[in-house]
């Protein structure tokens, strides 16, 4: 039995008198992709900056696993460490990748970024790192040195998994990393994502309405609505014998190909 | 008795030297209060930016506004200015500067180096070595380094405190990755007592090694943007670089036309238009104190040649 990576415990959020995400527990174990579905509205981002750091809760507690420590609150560490984690175990792939990636330098630049953030100071080995991503990620090595507002959204995308995953985080979150891109570049990018996660054992948090995504990338899956979590369990078993009315809903909405 | 007359000599001397109906050295006296006390808290926290309570002075942001002030509030009737602006006594900024603490305050002015108590200074540090009675005051246009990757005050100030400057090495890999070298050659950001990146001021990096354990006090003033930061004496300043990429400053293959040295920093100036240029200190009491002392350049430039430029 491997230890919990996070944790969250009685999870609330309200904005003023609206409700954000009510009453949400779960735990995550390392390697393991957690799928949150729901429709727009239903507080799955809500949820995400909660337990990514971004917003603190207005009730209930966020646990990491941290290395030194083991599990403690991240609402309660102090903010050096908080950034500190967010910078090495952390990673966060935003819906639009023009918010997670720097526009004024260069692929390469936005790479090794986080190598520089956390001490490197060798141009040579950082140079090597970034080459090497860029190609995980089937970005043209003749593309490092250039702008990323000359890519297209699809690399932007991966770009921005590849700036994440270059301090080997053990967990990422991604907030529908693959919409507002059309469905080839799509496939590709589940493909690459899958790959990665598989092969580099990163846990990874993925919201997103897209259940055809779900099936393919996680292991585990929450499905929310009006700010609660009103089912949960293996993807495939939720997906192919929903028990709750909205989950039978959402599932029987899927367009058949 | 001698203390006493020293004084009525003095109070003489700024009646007759200063303008009627100005405070001394121009700032009211409550704002001179004012700028002194971030002074001392510059000084002790060195490199970090000190907000303050900047005024209009009598003559536009972006002309030096920071370092007047700064100077004017440092400054006694015992004190002898120099004003330099790109390393020259003699420009427009120099001179304009120079003569209004002359008028204001009454202070003597000089154009030689060791002979001043302070030195005003724009994007140069003289080449004469400083010594620990000096006090070298700094005109800053944009004192935050961290500016231009991170447009949010809120969020630099924040990297300022927890020392995360790891982007300030970005633009250093820009440089390398685009140019195959460091390109930045003057306000390249220095680390200051192992905490604080700095931003130098338009120094050229040349200028940056000087800063280094400098026996003399440095001030830094931005009027625009209202902050004062410092170095004291005998601090640590280290400028930023990677390990296979070291800092280094600039060097030139000429010598001074007219003084002949070659460890100083050197303009290039075009003298006709058919592409003759010669090369000249850039510290014009550096290249004279060097001329009296009998020292020669190759003189006026050569003509311009193909082989020149490859």
């Amino acid at each position: 039995m491997t230890n919990v990576l996070l944790s969250a415990k009685n999870l609330s959020h309200h904005y003023g008198s609206q409700v954000g995400c009510i009453d949400i527990n779960f735990d995550i174990y390392p390697g393991e992709v957690l799928g949150v579905v729901g429709e727009s509205g239903s507080g799955k981002t809500t949820l995400l900056k909660n337990i990514s750091g971004l917003l603190q809760p207005s009730s209930g507690s966020v646990k990491f696993d941290t290395r030194v420590d083991g599990l403690k609150d991240i609402y309660l560490l102090s903010e050096p460490e908080r950034r500190l984690l967010m910078r090495t175990d952390w990673g966060i792939v935003f819906q639009n990748a023009r918010d997670g990636l720097r526009m004024n330098v260069s692929a390469g630049a936005n790479v090794g970024e986080r190598l520089m953030a956390i001490g490197a100071r060798n141009y040579g080995d950082i140079r090597n790192e970034a080459t090497d991503w860029l190609q995980n990620v089937e970005i043209g090595l003749e593309r490092i040195d250039h702008y990323p507002e000359t890519f297209s959204g699809g690399m932007l995308q991966r770009l921005q998994i590849a700036r994440n995953l270059v301090t080997k985080p053990r967990l990422v979150f991604m907030d529908e990393p693959t919409s507002g891109l059309d469905v080839s570049v799509q496939a590709r990018l589940l493909d690459l994502i899958r790959g990665l996660v598989s092969q580099l054992g990163i846990a990874c948090i993925i919201v997103s309405h897209d259940l055809g995504v779900m099936r393919l990338l996680s292991n585990r899956l929450i499905v929310m609505h009006q700010g609660r979590v009103v089912e949960q369990g293996l993807t495939d078993q939720v997906l192919d014998d929903p028990q709750h009315p909205y989950t039978q809903l959402l599932v029987s909405s899927i367009l058949p190909v | 008795m001698t203390a006493i007359s020293g004084e009525q000599k003095k109070s003489s001397r700024l009646k007759e030297k200063t303008l009627d109906g100005y405070n001394f050295a121009y700032l009211d006296d409550q704002t001179k209060r004012m700028i002194r006390r971030a002074t001392l808290k510059a000084v002790a926290i060195p490199g970090y930016q000190v907000p303050f309570g900047s005024r209009e002075m009598p003559l536009p942001f972006g002309w030096g506004t920071g370092g007047i002030q700064v100077t004017a509030s440092i400054i006694g009737i015992d004190d002898t200015l120099k004003v330099i602006d790109q390393g020259a006594d003699d420009t427009t900024n120099a001179v304009n500067i120079r003569r209004f603490f002359a008028k204001t305050a009454g202070v003597e002015t000089t154009e030689n180096t060791s002979d001043a108590s302070i030195i005003q200074t724009r994007h140069r540090i003289p080449e004469a070595k400083l010594k620990s009675d000096q006090i070298i005051v700094y005109q800053v246009p944009i004192p935050e380094p961290l500016r231009w990757i991170e447009p949010r005050e809120e969020e630099t100030r924040k990297m300022h405190a927890l020392t995360e400057y790891g982007v300030m090495h970005v633009g250093l890999y820009e440089n390398i990755a685009h140019f195959g070298k460091v390109t930045t050659s003057y306000n390249y950001p220095v680390q200051v007592n192992d905490h604080y990146v700095m931003s130098p001021s338009p120094i050229p990096k040349f200028d940056n090694p000087k800063m280094d354990e400098m026996p003399a006090l440095q001030l830094f003033g931005a009027g625009r943007e209202k902050r004062i930061y410092a170095v004291p004496p005998y601090t640590k300043v280290k400028s930023l670089d990677f390990e296979d990429h070291p800092f280094e400053i600039e060097s030139w293959s000429e010598c001074c036309a007219l003084c002949g040295s070659s460890s100083s920093f050197l303009d290039e100036v075009i003298t006709d238009d058919k592409g003759s240029r010669m090369f000249v200190c850039s510290d014009s009491n550096f290249c004279a104190n060097r001329r009296a002392k009998g020292h020669k350049g190759p003189g006026l430039p050569r003509k311009f040649e193909i082989k020149d430029i490859e």
